[in-house]
């Protein structure tokens, strides 16, 4: 029977794209899975997939036709042998199509955060159709709940117990029974733990790190800061150094543009947008909210919107938009009293920046020893995607404007 | 023979002997031990052998409604000792088929009564007794208790096996009582009297709460009272029996209520007040075992507070029902198994009553729904209203839906009617499975059947149902 092929939300919040090429013509046989056609939102172009297989009867919206709603019947799929109808049915059962990886092209500009999530979510979540509700009613992902079903099926009861969780709760108070042996205990690692597990075991086997240092002087910075939350009326906002350096990230990204990429076997994607992953730690594991835009926020919206995610992040209640995607990660461990450290790449992002703590340190000023409050900052940069050199230049971009504050207020 | 397993059932009845079948999937060395007949209650004197009654009731009432059908026969009659023979045999065929599926898993069987003898290192010690004398020791780590319930005995109204019958002597009738007077509505009242007046006694059911089927919604309660006293039962609700005056044949005595006071003579009573555990005589004493009001306290996973022993079915407590017993079974033994099981929820394990019409539910009532909090949808549907209700005669019954108006979440179902019994397990498996009335309103339901009712009842609670 003859089914229409349907224009595929690549988002939620997708209504409209263009269709950018067919990669199948008319009469020709496809196959669950064949890539038929490439269509392009403002944020992406992404490969659409059929779902089922047989010939692909009549295309009904020709390349190149822009505002195509979602849901409307682009393609007629039939059986071998069978009539072509002329026009969609309406009433024939409808195939959406289902939205491949995000593919670059050179007229793709930038693939937002979320076009970039499938493979975030490409861990199969087992869920009751009842507690995949509640936890999108309360805002919370899936990926944080710990499954205590069949099968570590999601359910209710784990809904209820995550987002009950009071977000103080320091300790983390796994879920899943214990079981005690000896000297051993045993956790059943979490859905989330699991996810680190894979997505980093893939990032350090699979994306050739490199790493660059610097050590920036911060008093500077230190001096603004303490200058601007001396105008903030009634705690109106507090920046943190953290604050300022997703702010100072951002505009490093956007003048050395060359590290806010991606790299994919065929194509590197640059982006438009500057949005920054920034690495909460909460009792499960980690968690890496975005600050979109980060280049084109002020200080104090990056600051609301910083301490807004990291509170939701540590009671479970981030909705998957607000973690999944991002352009660049930065990893603070400040506030440790770390003098460096390096950080796993955050996949499919070419780079992360980790932040160690600013202590006094001496500094050689032309030939006199001063004192100074230095930070060491370290880039892990994936080298296909990204050469030495320019590593290098984007962490001393970074350091100038660290170190003459000033525009991260202009 | 090894005297030491890896697991002893103490009880052969529904949950006993399921667990020992699953321990020996399991792998495990299994023994039971059972005093009297495998099958327990259920097979022997519950569930099967009057289910088996019950069509015959049926049968009975549908030879007296055969014009209805375009039938026309003359001088119906029966054979009431057939049909208990028919009962009797069905339930020991089953019988027989439990201890040939024990013996097929290698189960081995004691006969006798078992009774806790201390320990043996890690050890539970199990003494075996027939007819007063010890005939085995057996120890296991592992003893799983299934002994079972009985009919509560009330003072004044205890069985006497000819005038005052509990289940046994009312599924064994040897004439059937012209007059008939049940005590208690819950599932095994209502079936008894179901089938005595279906057969053509008069009966009158006295029920001390305000509602008969006390453990179903107020609405089906209500719906169950009209359909049984429009067959002509007499229901008194809210009544005290005085005491019960034993005659030669007959038994009289007064019966108050609101209603006031009805004086009441009848040939046979039949006393349905509830079930207590078997926990005697099986060396609790000596354990940390709890028991409370007849009932073994256990945890989710079946475990008493004495390591190494637990307890399922009836004597474990309420819902005192085969399939609840059965379930306890496998999933106890899927923990001493190491395996990792899902407790029991009390609230999806369903509920049948089959009278005439017959009644299921599971989960919440509406009013409990509402009382522990929640925000409710509720949806109804007649059998008036289905197509293959009015082909089959049978437009007594409705479907009630009870959901969480904020998640979905089907909180109860409640059913009266033909085969409502066979139907029930979809909204079981709707709330095992945490399926919303979105999965249940895209559900193709099979046309024409009965089922069609629980669709409609989705819809009624939400979009509105299209055939009414």
């Amino acid at each position: 029977m003859a089914t229409d092929i349907l224009m595929p939300a690549l988002s939620p919040t997708m209504t409209e794209g263009k269709l950018a090429r067919w990669l199948k013509n008319e009469g020709d046989k496809v196959s669950a899975g064949d890539v038929i056609a490439e269509i392009e939102t403002d944020k992406a172009t992404m490969e659409v997939e059929a779902v089922d297989e047989g010939i692909l009867g009549r295309i009904l919206v020709q390349e190149g036709v822009e505002g195509v709603a979602v849901n409307t019947p682009i393609a007629i799929l039939v059986e071998e042998g069978e009539d072509v109808p002329a026009a969609s049915s309406g009433q024939t059962p409808a195939i959406a199509a289902s939205a491949a990886e995000p593919v670059a092209a050179a007229s793709a500009p930038a693939p937002s955060a979320k076009a970039a999530s499938p493979k975030e979510s490409s861990e199969r979540i087992f869920v009751s159709p009842l507690a995949k509700r509640m936890a999108k009613e309360r805002g919370i992902a899936l990926g944080t709940l710990n499954g205590t079903g069949p099968n570590g099926r999601i359910l209710k009861r784990d809904v209820e117990k995550g987002g009950n969780a009071a977000p103080a709760a320091a300790k983390p108070v796994p879920a899943a029974p214990i079981a005690v042996e000896g000297d051993i205990t045993r956790v059943p690692n979490s859905t989330m733990r699991k996810v680190i597990a894979r997505r980093l075991t893939e990032s350090k086997t699979q994306v050739p790190h490199f790493y660059v240092s610097v050590d920036i002087e911060l008093d500077a910075l230190l001096a603004l800061r303490s200058k601007l939350n001396a105008t903030a009326e009634e705690n109106s906002f507090k920046l943190s150094v953290n604050d300022m350096m997703i702010k100072a990230v951002g505009l490093a990204l956007k003048k050395v543009p060359g590290l806010n990429v991606q790299f994919t076997d065929s194509e590197t994607l640059h982006f438009e947008n500057v949005d920054i992953s920034m690495a909460v730690s909460i009792p499960e594991g980690l968690i890496t909210p975005i600050i979109r835009n980060a280049d084109l926020k002020s200080l104090r919206e990056i600051s609301r919107e910083a301490k807004d995610l990291a509170k939701r992040a540590r009671a479970g209640k981030l909705k998957p938009e607000e973690f999944q995607g991002g352009t660049f990660s930065i990893s603070n461990m400040g506030m440790f009293g770390v003098r460096d450290f390096a950080a796993i790449i955050n996949p499919p992002q070419a780079g992360i920046l980790a932040i160690a703590s600013g202590e006094k340190r001496a500094v050689i000023r032309g030939d006199q020893l001063a004192i100074a409050t230095v930070m060491t900052a370290t880039l892990s940069v994936d080298h296909r995607a990204v050469d030495g050199a320019l590593g290098a230049q984007w962490l001393n971009a970074l350091r100038d404007i660290v170190q003459n504050p000033y525009t991260l207020v202009v | 023979m090894s005297d030491t397993f890896d697991l002893i059932v103490v009880g052969g009845g529904p949950g006993g002997y399921v667990a020992a079948l699953r321990a020996s999937q399991l792998g495990m060395s299994v023994a039971i031990v059972e005093s009297t007949h495998f099958g327990g209650v259920c097979l022997n004197w519950g569930c099967i052998p009057t289910k088996a009654l019950l069509r015959s009731s049926e049968i009975h009432h549908l030879l007296h409604d055969l014009n209805t059908f375009g039938f026309s026969a003359e001088n119906i009659s029966f054979d009431l000792p057939k049909i208990v023979a028919r009962s009797r045999g069905i339930a020991r065929r089953m019988g027989g088929g439990i201890a040939h599926l024990l013996k097929k898993a290698k189960v081995t069987t004691f006969d006798g009564r078992a009774k806790l003898a201390g320990r043996a290192g890690e050890a539970h010690k199990i003494s075996i007794t027939k007819d007063g004398a010890e005939v085995a020791i057996i120890k296991s780590p592992n003893v799983i208790l299934a002994t079972g319930a009985r009919g509560r005995q009330l003072p004044g109204l205890e069985t006497d096996g000819k005038l005052i019958w509990g289940a046994r002597e009312a599924m064994t009738p040897t004439e059937l009582p012209k007059r008939l007077l049940v005590i208690g509505s819950g599932a095994i009242g209502i079936e008894f009297a179901s089938f005595y007046r279906n057969m053509g006694s008069e009966v009158t059911i006295a029920e001390v709460a305000d509602r008969i089927l006390i453990a179903e919604d107020p609405e089906i309660s209500a719906a169950a009272r009209k359909a049984f006293e429009k067959q002509g039962m007499k229901i008194i609700t809210g009544a005290k029996v005085g005491p019960l005056q034993k005659g030669e044949n007959e038994v009289s005595t007064t019966i108050e209520s609101s209603s006031g006071t009805v004086d009441l003579t009848v040939d046979r009573v039949i006393c349905a007040v509830g079930i207590v555990g078997n926990v005697e005589d099986l060396g609790l004493e000596g354990t940390k075992v709890q028991v409370d009001r007849t009932h073994i306290i256990t945890d989710g996973f079946c475990r008493t507070a004495e390591p190494g022993i637990y307890a399922i079915g009836d004597v474990a407590g309420a819902p005192w029902l085969a399939h609840k017993a059965s379930h306890e079974g496998i999933l106890c033994v899927e923990k001493i198994a190491g395996r990792s099981p899902q407790p029991l929820h009390a609230l999806n394990i369903p509920g049948c009553t089959y009278s005439r019409p017959q009644i299921a539910s599971v989960g919440l009532s509406e009013e409990k729904a509402i009382a522990s909090g929640h925000k409710v949808r509720v949806g109804r549907f007649p059998f008036m209203a289905n197509g293959k209700a009015v082909a089959m005669g049978e437009t007594e019954g409705m479907v009630k839906t009870v959901f969480d108006a904020t998640t979905g979440e089907l909180l109860g179902a409640h059913m009266i009617g033909a085969e409502v019994t066979e139907m029930i397990q979809g909204y079981v498996i709707a709330r095992t499975s945490e399926l919303t009335e979105a999965e249940l309103i895209e559900t193709v339901f099979p046309h024409p059947t009965i089922s069609e009712t629980m669709h409609e009842a989705t819809l009624a609670a939400f979009d509105g149902p299209l055939h009414i």
